[in-house]
């Protein structure tokens, strides 16, 4: 009863943040708000009972997305106008609205056909997870089903995925890094013109 | 019994919240909106955790807090400085990079 409650005030709260979104023409507030999405969304995963995900989307969406596009925000305005406005689109919303429709309307039309959330008798529950839910605990000793699929019997597949975002971390760190020491550079010519 | 009356408060809280983002004025309001916004989902969490028996949902609820902590330091960095690069003492800079535009 309260999970419904719950599930569909954060939808609808969501939906809120999406319309306003897409209204607003001021950049900055659109971060805010993309912030507010992430985190509302996470809640509603752990809400669904989904903890990794909600950890990914809060970590991802609410933390390094929202530092990143206000990292973009900074590069591209001058702080004399940090409250610029986007352009107002020179194009009708018609087309774009109508295929938004339509392709919503099948995905719903979609899910007639998927079981019922959690639904234990669902093809994607009788596969693997029966072998994962008796054996995980005495195979790897991990209490979390999730943590032991991802940690031990999928662990060449994670070790792959930080491999990947260690990559991406170097790469940001340097790029952001040489940025700073032009930056500097800069500075200092300026600092030699004015002696 | 408890627990839903604390939930139900903590989503309208969210709600207006919410309608202060979308309403206010000056960027401050804002922060604080998304600010606050973040901290009853942290809220919603815990009380959820209660209500279901669920107590590890709590140490989510604890990096939800971590992580709003460093988004509203980045957007107020941001907002005092001009940039995220530096190391403070930039409102000199930011002078200077309007000089010289």
């Amino acid at each position: 009863m309260i999970d419904n409650i719950v599930d569909i005030t954060l939808l609808s709260l969501i939906a809120i943040h999406a319309v306003a979104i897409i209204r607003m023409r001021s950049l900055f507030a659109v971060v805010m708000l993309f912030s507010g999405f992430s985190f509302l969304s996470a809640g509603l995963f752990v809400v669904m009972d989904a903890a990794d995900v909600a950890f990914t989307e809060a970590a991802v969406g609410a933390g390094i997305s929202t530092v990143l596009m206000l990292a973009t925000l900074a590069l591209t305005y001058t702080p004399a106008e940090a409250d610029k406005e986007e352009k107002a689109p020179t194009h009708k919303p018609w087309l774009p609205l109508s295929v938004v429709f339509i392709t919503g309307a099948l995905l719903i039309y979609g899910t007639y056909n998927l079981p019922g959330f959690g639904d234990p008798n669902a093809p994607s529950q009788l596969h693997v997870a029966p072998y994962y839910l008796e054996k995980s605990m005495p195979e790897t000793g991990v209490p979390n089903v999730v943590t032991a699929v991802l940690a031990s019997y999928r662990g060449f597949d994670t070790l792959g995925e930080v491999t990947v975002i260690f990559t991406a971390g170097i790469a940001v760190l340097l790029i952001i890094g040489g940025r700073r020491r032009v930056k500097s550079k800069i500075e200092k010519n300026g600092g030699d013109r004015e002696a | 019994m408890m627990f839903t009356v604390a939930i139900i408060a903590i989503l309208i809280t969210i709600l207006l919240a919410l309608v202060r983002a979308l309403l206010g004025p000056t960027v401050y309001d804002r922060i604080a909106a998304m600010n606050m916004i973040g901290t009853k989902t942290i809220l919603l969490i815990a009380v959820f955790a209660f209500l279901t028996d669920r107590h590890d949902l709590l140490d989510i609820a604890l990096v939800y807090t971590l992580i709003n902590f460093i988004g509203v330091v980045a957007v107020l960095k941001l907002i005092e400085q001009g940039n995220l690069y530096t190391d403070g003492e930039t409102s000199v800079d930011n002078q200077q990079e309007v000089n010289d535009k």
